[in-house]
């Protein structure tokens, strides 16, 4: 019988993050090419597939839950503040709101009155289009372990990524910290809930983050963080200066060749100028840089066949968005049903293979012996 | 290896300096013990050896450190990495990464050394440290010894000359510290490492030093010596020193086994007294009820069937492994744990019921950190709010820590004082209400012996006007001064409950030092032993 990866008794280990970075973010843009609903609905629950199949029981594992609920909050958002202020598509009327008088320097802002169904049910396409998007963030993070994509990242960008790291394993003992004030709160006897609480458990939680983080800094400065080696200040600045530079061209660029108004010849030189120049200094910052990496991810198939996965959705929604296929947006003027074409429902399909193809993540400790005693009590219960 | 000449440190908010003239030379491959009051400047010292002090907490320092001939003042800690290698009193707030491995391999990625390198050295400290089963592990999975190795292997992997190690014991239990002390000591003896470490718990360090640096603090000179010269006349010794000097040993013995072998003449002398039997002699009203507890967090049972009743009078302590259940106890009699089965009452009320305002009046926790109690900006205030909390007459907290720890002065601000005032500010906070029931989490964390011994007559008081006390703790020597009945939690059950003498004698992990010397007698305390003698002699 042929071993397979993803089985549940074969060797664990973590996948390569920029793999999962990597599917997660072709998914994403797969979902800004089309605003049908039962599209984006296909990409949100393979995502959520995946992340079930395959987080870890680490803390960070669990941000998934927090960006769904972000999405969440994304789309509720977008729909009322085009039920308020929005403009209006169509004749169908939806609801009808109080509306106030604006004054005539106003005059292009409308403020509550009549409410059509086609522009709330065009914002909920683009809230869920935002939204899904946002879960596809959420995706990568809660699969792709903080700590070992900071090994993959430049020379140049490794202290930003130290303190994104040491934030989010701060985020976890925030929590932590606030039960254990409200905690204490109850031993003094005073009131655990209510606006006042929660005035006085800030300062408490506040004081022990920055403890720590000052305890984290001693303890990192011990242990050679930051040494400078044969770098001279200068070179530093040098490098750091360049990649800002490279990455503002980039940006600049990539914006001229994407919008419609700006002229493209601007665009592409200037994308590809900032890219040498990023190039560039993160490699004069990687060659004088002292740090080296223990045990960097392999590369394997799976990772490939992770990241092919993703890739192929955003080809696939690209593809189908250049020969602007009228699947990919839903009408609402007039209203219409979504549909769902097979071609462009494969395409996301095949995104929910690192589910199978994928090995697991190891696990933070091993399983403990579940004891008799809890079961049966729990089974009562 | 390590030299200092005429070192003096003023910290910039302060008048007087922290150390003043420190000269001390610490040759190489010794472990020498920093020893000192709280507050006496010992950390100070421990900081200077990799230039934290003053290259990171600021302050002027004068004169000159030298680590293995390089100057402090001109290398900061980062460059220094290579050389000296710093563990924290808390190993978890310096941690970098997630798992065992990669925080083994942090410290010589910073060094740059090559891969393959990295990867032997590696697997040798894992091999070294007893760690190669916990490779993998997420280190907030570990327990606090293994914490504290991890610890100590993160910064031998960039193979120092020097390990600084701050109270490295004193957050564990004796099992584990033994675990962390042989690692230590292994370090010594085959690597010839230098090992410089502050501890107060005194009684389980000192015999394997080599050497002792007394830190007295408040600009007495700093001392070293060799560890038998310095104990003869230290304020501060563990008992077996302290029964040594009590029989007049001579050479003073350090460790239970040198003392064993001087003490037959004492055990022959001793066998006409009996040793007094401690426990609450008149057990007072019920206070307190644990019926058949059961407390499990997701698939972990913390407490298993636990069955545990307290009375008026009596001091209980708890004792047992870290993640034994004891805190899970404590917070249980408090009403902040929900049980899967079983009930708590205290005075006949289930605790998790009372509104906050009367829990307060039937039962006090001072948690494991006081500081968590603590909020106000100085003592006074900090006195004004537990009289109001308690509905007090104004000024009851203030007085009640006057009777305490009368140095206190109203207008600092909580955090700048020692572990041991702290403590005893949450507990004057807690004793604002009255509460019959007055429980402790790990009282003796950090601190000094005398201010443990003030802990020790305070909650002897207690118990004697009527309160009952329940003390978690790991520190046997404490258990055997005040307790008098001794609860031993081993994976969330009870496996010992009994009078004071008869739990602490029977175990070889709890016995305290007394026990052990003077085995088969059941002394436990050397103020035990020295009435005993007073009445023979009188």
């Amino acid at each position: 019988m042929i071993s397979w990866v993803g089985g549940a008794d074969a060797p664990r280990r973590w996948l390569h993050p920029l793999a999962w970075w990597a599917w997660a973010g072709g998914l994403a843009i797969a979902a800004s090419r089309t605003t049908n609903p039962l599209l984006l609905a296909l990409i949100v629950c393979c995502c959520t597939l995946v992340v079930h199949a395959r987080r870890s029981d680490a803390p960070w594992s669990a941000s998934f839950a927090l960006f769904v609920r972000l999405g969440m909050f994304v789309l509720v958002i977008r729909v009322l503040g085009q039920v308020a202020f929005g403009a209006n598509i169509g004749v169908t009327p939806f609801i009808w709101l109080p509306s106030a008088h604006l004054p005539s320097w106003l005059a292009g802002v409308r403020l509550g009155g009549p409410v059509t169904a086609e522009s709330v049910l065009f914002a909920v396409y683009a809230g869920l289009q935002l939204a899904t998007i946002l879960i596809c963030i959420g995706a990568a993070n809660s699969l792709a372990s903080p700590s070992r994509l900071l090994k993959v990242v430049p020379a140049a960008l490794y202290q930003v990524g130290v303190a994104v790291v040491v934030a989010l394993t701060f985020a976890p003992q925030l929590a932590v910290d606030v039960d254990r004030v409200r905690t204490t709160r109850r031993l003094r006897g005073r009131a655990t809930t209510g606006v006042r609480a929660f005035a006085g458990a800030v300062v408490p939680v506040l004081e022990g983050s920055l403890e720590r983080s000052v305890t984290l800094a001693a303890a990192m400065d011990s242990r050679g963080y930051g040494r400078r080696g044969q770098r001279t200040r200068a070179q530093q600045m040098r490098s750091g200066v360049g990649l800002l530079i490279g990455i503002a061209a980039i940006c600049v660029g990539l914006y001229a060749f994407v919008s419609a108004g700006a002229p493209a010849l601007l665009g592409l030189p200037l994308l590809f100028g900032g890219c040498a120049v990023a190039l560039i200094s993160m490699w004069s910052a990687a060659r004088s840089s002292i740090r080296s990496t223990y045990r960097r991810d392999r590369w394997g198939w799976s990772e490939t066949a992770t990241a092919c996965s993703g890739l192929i959705a955003a080809a696939g929604m690209s593809g189908a968005a250049w020969l602007q296929d009228p699947n990919l947006h839903t009408s609402v003027d007039p209203i219409a049903w979504p549909t769902l074409p097979l071609n462009l429902c494969l395409c996301v399909v095949v995104s929910v293979a690192p589910a199978v193809l994928t090995p697991r993540p190891p696990r933070s400790m091993p399983e403990p012996p579940i004891r008799a005693v809890a079961t049966r009590e729990l089974i009562a219960r | 290896m390590i030299k200092f000449d005429n070192v003096t440190i003023t910290y910039p908010d302060m008048h007087a300096p922290v150390l003043e003239r420190v000269t001390l030379e610490l040759p190489e491959g010794e472990l020498v013990l920093v020893v000192g009051r709280t507050g006496s400047g010992k950390s100070t010292l421990l900081s200077a050896i990799n230039g934290l002090v003053p290259h990171f907490t600021g302050g002027t320092l004068t004169g000159s450190v030298t680590v293995d001939g390089r100057d402090t003042s001109v290398n900061p800690p980062r460059e220094l990495a290579d050389l000296v290698g710093v563990v924290m009193q808390d190993p978890m707030s310096g941690f970098v990464t997630e798992t065992v491995e990669d925080e083994l391999a942090y410290g010589m990625e910073c060094l740059g050394l090559a891969p393959d390198v990295m990867r032997r050295r590696v697997e040798e400290t894992l091999d070294l440290l007893g760690l190669a089963e916990l490779r993998g592990r997420a280190l907030r999975t570990l327990s606090g010894g293994q914490r504290q190795r991890v610890a100590i292997g993160a910064v031998l992997t960039s193979h120092p000359k020097v390990l600084v190690l701050d109270e490295p014991t004193s957050a564990l239990d004796p099992g584990a510290a033994e675990e962390v002390l042989a690692a230590l000591q292994r370090l010594v003896h085959d690597l010839g490492i230098t090992v410089v470490m502050a501890e107060h718990r005194l009684e389980r360090v000192v015999q394997y030093a080599d050497r002792i640096v007394v830190v007295p603090g408040g600009g007495a000179p700093v001392i070293a010596g060799a560890p038998n010269d310095i104990m003869v006349q230290a304020p501060i010794a563990p008992p077996v020193v302290q029964l040594g000097r009590l029989a007049g040993w001579s050479p003073l013995p350090l460790s239970v086994r040198d003392a064993r072998r001087a003490a037959g003449p004492l055990r022959d002398l001793l066998l006409g007294s009996a040793a007094p039997v401690r426990s609450a002699v008149v057990l007072g009203q019920l206070l307190a009820e644990v019926s058949d507890l059961t407390i499990t967090y997701g698939t972990h049972v913390a407490l298993e069937h636990v069955n545990l009743q307290v009375h008026r009078g009596e001091v209980i302590t708890l004792m047992g492994r870290n993640g034994a259940g004891k805190s899970t106890l404590m917070s249980s009699l408090v009403g902040l744990r929900s049980p899967l089965g079983g009930r708590v009452q205290i005075q006949g009320r289930d605790p998790a019921r009372l509104p906050a305002g009367q829990l307060l009046k039937s039962v006090g926790l001072v948690p494991q950190d006081p500081a968590d109690l603590l909020e106000a900006a100085t003592v006074a205030e900090e006195c004004r709010a537990g009289d109001k909390d308690a509905h007090a007459e104004a000024g009851t907290t203030r007085a009640l820590l006057a009777l305490l720890a009368p140095e206190i002065n109203d207008s600092t601000h909580p955090r700048d004082l020692s572990e041991g005032q702290r403590l005893v500010l949450a507990l004057a906070i807690v004793l604002a209400a009255r509460p019959p029931l007055l429980l402790l989490d790990e009282p003796t964390r950090g601190l000094d012996y005398p201010t443990k011994t003030r802990l020790v007559a305070i909650l002897a008081d207690l118990a004697a006007a009527g309160h009952a006390v329940v003390l978690a703790t790991h520190d046997v020597e404490l258990a055997a001064e005040v307790a008098t009945r001794v609860v031993v939690l081993a994976d969330g059950q009870i496996v010992a409950d009994g009078s004071t003498a008869h739990v602490l004698s029977a175990s070889p992990m709890f016995a305290p030092q007394v026990a052990k010397v003077l085995a088969p007698q059941q002394w436990l305390t050397v103020a035990e032993v020295a009435i005993a003698l007073h009445e023979q002699a009188g």
